[in-house]
Order: structure tokens, then sequence, then C-alpha cells
């Protein structure tokens, strides 16, 4: 069984700190019952076994932790390096929305490279992070019409938030670039490699780099830069 | 060893899933009907968690090159061994060299079958279940094909003879689930609340383990069909724009950003599991307390199906 707890209804940084805040303080202080936990944008939807707590009890116990949300001190955040090769044929929408923007794709790259990225949460698919910090200049309505197909490890803005596709899916961001690292890799002993308050960077890589690095992965003798 | 002659259209291996991978997008998995499947597994002298297969409409024929025992349960089809009728719900023992088939399901749509030791395919984050469109666990991530063979875990004490006949469930015609309504039933008129009650649905094709999508009386959005995505649960029943509800099973994505105007509670996620496609279903509304009780009386009928659990278990 779960319970939905909802902690505003804005995508915010404030708001979705406090989400993730609420998911550290059941981590950290065990609340009983509770068997797993997925946070979003702005709420932290919570399974619990009713064999081991009431309905009523555990709102009780989850309302006096999200009182403490606003306070809550996180652990450090890892940052995550991921090279991104912004070649127009990884980046198929790179140049149009450079135009729309009135930027030159270079100047586009540079934006989009130069911000440091949050990740809000991972879902929807395996490993998939929807991140804030997108820079004002560069945010664009989503597509009208999605794609019916994105290959993995596409880089894709849509108004505030970016995220990169984990697995080939429909999608309606707009396009930048490709990374060659594995979001989701289900042979992997750890198949995900994002999680929420994670802080990613894209380096951005030259075709021959990106082929250097998609082999590498292939070959399982890669790893993305964490500090 | 086991080895697939003909897999049927969508057989997987299956145990009770895994737990604790939402949060990374990935889903629990594990059988659609978990009571049948713990039945089959306790009929073979399993624990309850024992890797079995889930079928899908029809079953698979294969063949066994060592003795085991194996149970056949959930959806009502035909069974064979070696051409010979054999019963569901009830232990069956094979000889090196059998033959099995499970045939199309009379009613229901998933079949489980058991086999005493339970299957050993490699665990992927502490699960042997097949989550398909991950392309994770059970064997290679993938339904099973044609010449596909797998391995029987060792079992120390041979599997008790056990019949749970009485535990096949009545598949009815027209089902009614009960659900919860919310979290986000403020955003329907009471209009669109009432049609959700009153349904009929019928439960269409292109459902799966991931949803169970569903047609009939469109239900009216108060305003619009969006939310800011957040989590989904086990059952839940989002309504996009075409005011036709979706079930979210055990193969959903963890999020989504559509409005969910009820919860189908967790001990009725195994009857909509039967449902066929063409069948239709209703929806009852219960409050969270009736939630709860119906939830224990549905754990306890549990603790004692096909003699409950075994105790004396088998190497995992």
């Amino acid at each position: 069984m779960a319970l939905c707890v909802e902690l505003g209804d804005e995508i915010s940084a404030e708001v979705n700190t406090r989400v993730r805040a609420l998911e550290f303080l059941i981590q950290s202080k065990g609340v009983p019952g509770v068997v797993e936990t997925v946070p979003s944008f702005r709420s932290l939807l919570v399974y619990y076994d009713p064999g081991q707590t009431g309905y009523d009890t555990l709102c009780v116990a989850l309302g006096e932790l999200a009182a403490q949300t606003g306070t809550a001190t996180l652990p450090p955040a890892r940052i995550v390096e991921l090279p991104c090769c912004y070649d127009p044929e990884f980046g198929l929408d790179l140049v149009a929305a450079a135009e729309r923007l009135g930027l030159t794709t270079e100047e586009l790259v540079r934006l989009h490279a130069g911000a440091d990225y949050v990740v809000y949460f991972v879902g929807f698919t395996p490993g998939l992070p929807y991140m804030a910090g997108v820079p004002e200049r560069i945010r664009l309505p989503r597509l009208e019409t999605p794609r019916v197909k994105v290959p993995a490890g596409s880089a894709g803005l849509g108004g505030a938030q970016y995220c990169i596709y984990s697995v080939e899916s429909p999608g309606g961001y707009w396009l930048l670039g490709r990374t060659p690292v594995r979001l989701y890799d289900p042979e992997a002993e750890q198949p995900t490699l994002l999680r929420a308050g994670d802080r990613v960077r894209m380096r951005p890589i030259d075709r021959l780099e990106y082929d250097a690095i998609a082999a590498r992965v292939a070959a399982r003798t890669y790893a993305p830069v964490i500090s | 060893m086991i080895r697939i002659v003909d897999p049927g259209p969508q057989t997987t291996v299956q145990d009770l899933g895994r737990s604790g991978h939402l949060r990374s997008g990935i889903p629990p998995s594990g059988p659609l009907d978990a009571r049948a499947f713990v039945v089959a597994n306790r009929l073979v002298g399993n624990p309850d968690g024992a890797a079995g297969l889930e079928c899908t409409l029809m079953g698979p024929r294969f063949t066994v090159d060592t003795a085991c025992a194996i149970a056949v349960t959930g959806a009502d089809a035909p069974v064979t061994i070696n051409g010979a009728a054999a019963e569901p719900w009830t232990t069956l023992a094979l000889a090196a060299g059998d033959t099995v088939r499970v045939a199309a399901a009379r009613t229901g749509v998933r079949v489980y079958v058991a086999f005493s030791g339970g299957l050993d395919v490699p665990r992927t984050l502490g699960s042997r279940a097949t989550y398909l469109r991950g392309r994770l666990g059970g064997l290679e991530g993938r339904a099973l094909k044609r010449d596909d063979v797998l391995r029987l875990l060792p079992v120390p004490t041979p599997a008790p003879h056990r019949t749970a006949a009485r535990e096949a469930p009545i598949l009815e015609a027209e089902p009614e689930i009960r659900v919860v309504l919310g979290p986000q039933a403020d955003r329907f008129t009471a209009e669109g609340i009432a049609t959700f009650l009153e349904g009929p649905y019928e439960m269409l094709p292109q459902s799966d383990r991931m949803g169970a999508r569903l047609k009939g009386p469109r239900i009216a959005h108060a305003h619009g069909h969006d939310i800011i995505s957040d989590g989904i649960a086990l059952g839940s029943i989002q309504v996009p724009g075409d005011g036709q509800p979706i079930v979210l099973l055990v193969d959903r994505q963890s999020t989504g950003g559509y409005t969910k105007i009820a919860t189908v509670g967790s001990f009725d996620i195994g009857r909509i599991g039967q449902v066929k496609p063409g069948q239709r279903i209703r929806f009852r509304a219960v409050d969270v307390p009736e939630a709860h009780r119906l939830r224990r009386t549905w754990e306890a009928s549990l603790a004692t199906a096909a003699g409950g659990p075994i105790t004396t278990a088998p190497a995992a």
C-alpha cells in the first residue's frame, strides 16, 4: 500500500529539496513499516506494509518529519560529469533550437554545457533523470510533435527542464546532443547511474572522443567522473 | 533441466519481485496474480518467492530431463502430461523425459507453473523477476523462446503431495474491483467520478504487465488532465485527456503526469490480471479503513492457502 506526501504544488528547487529531505529523514530515522519511497518534483510516494504500521500512525510520523524538511541538512551532492557530443548527427534539434533562440549553435552549446544541473528525481523509465538548472536564455517550449523514437543517451531540453533519455523511447524534448555513457545498463551490477540530488555537468566532446568512449562503455572499461 | 519446446505468446520467469528500485525508475515486476503464484510454489514444496513461470493466455510446452514436481495454477487452462489430461492446482510428479503442455486459457489470462526447487536464473537487484521493457532479470531480461533451457535449484526434500483445487478462484464474467478514490479525485467533476464508478469498462487487448488499458464511458475532468509528474502506486488509475482509465500494474512506470482518479486495492490486483481482453469490469469505492480490512482478510486467507507457507525451505 502507498500514500503520497505532497510538499507543494510547483516545480521549484525549494519544494524538491524538501521532497528529498523527507526521503533522507525517513531513511536516516527509519520509520517503521515504510517499504520504499519514490521522490518526484513536489511529492514523495511512500509504500508501506499495513501489517507493520497503520495509515493514521504513518500519517502522523510523516507529518512530523515533513515539518523538519525546511531545516534538514542533506548529505553533500555527488557531481557527475557526462561527456556529450553536440554534433548535429546526435543533436537533431541543435540547429533549429539555436535558430529559434537567436543564438549560434556554438553559443547554445556553450550555455548548455556551462550550466550545473540538479537531478530532481529519477523516473518514468529506468535511470532517466529529470533535471533543473536550464539557463533562462535557452528555454524552449516542448516540440509540437513528439518523436516516436529518441535514442538512449540523447540530451533533451523542454522548458525549464532538462533530461537525458535513458532508454530508447518516445520524447518531446529538443535534442541537443548525445552522451555515450549509459544511464541505464540492465547488465551492470548497479543498472542506473544517476540518483535524486546529483549535480550533473556536461563536457562537450567531438565525434572521435564520442566513439572512443562508446567503445570503452561497450567493453565495460569506462566510468564517468563522479566527485 | 527444462527445455522449452513452445514458449506460448508471453512466458516470463517471475519471483515475488524486487523492491527499493522504483526511485531509480525500476518497477517491482513479479506475478500479476500473486496469490495463484504463491499457491503454485507451495504445491511443489517451494518457499513462496521461488522463481516460476508466468504465462499469458496460453502456456508453454516443455520437456524435463530429470524427475521433478510441478504445479499449474492461475487462469483455467488445460494441462496435459505426455498427452494425458492432468489436474491444475495440485502437485504433479514428472519423470525424466515427460512433456508438459499448458493450452489456451478458457477463462483468465495468467497461468503459473511452479517447479520443485524453483528456476535457477541469476538474481538481478535481488530478484529473479523479469522486467521486459527494461530487459532486466529473468532469462536475459526477455520472454522465453523456443529451445531455451532452464535449470532448477536443488531440492533437499521431496515435494509434498498437496492439492488446492478449492483455492482456484472463481473468475467472474464481470468482476467488481475495489478502489480507494484519490489522490487526484478532486481533479474530476462529480459526474466524472459517478461515471467511473458506474462503468462498466472493457479490458483492451493492448493491456500488459505495465498497465491495464480500459475502454468505457468517458470520465470528465474538472480542470485539465495534466499534473506535475509524481509517483505511481501499484493499482493507480490514470485518466488521460481521452477520459479512458489505465490501471498501472507490476511493470509500471515509476512516475507520471496524468491525473489519478483512484487506486485499486492490492488485494484486487490479481483479479484484474485475470480479466481477458473484451471482458468488462466495474469499480467500487471503499474508504481507507475498509481497504485495510480487505487487505488483512486477503493476507489471512493467503497465510493458510494450500496448507500455508513451506517452512523447511529448500536452499535458495
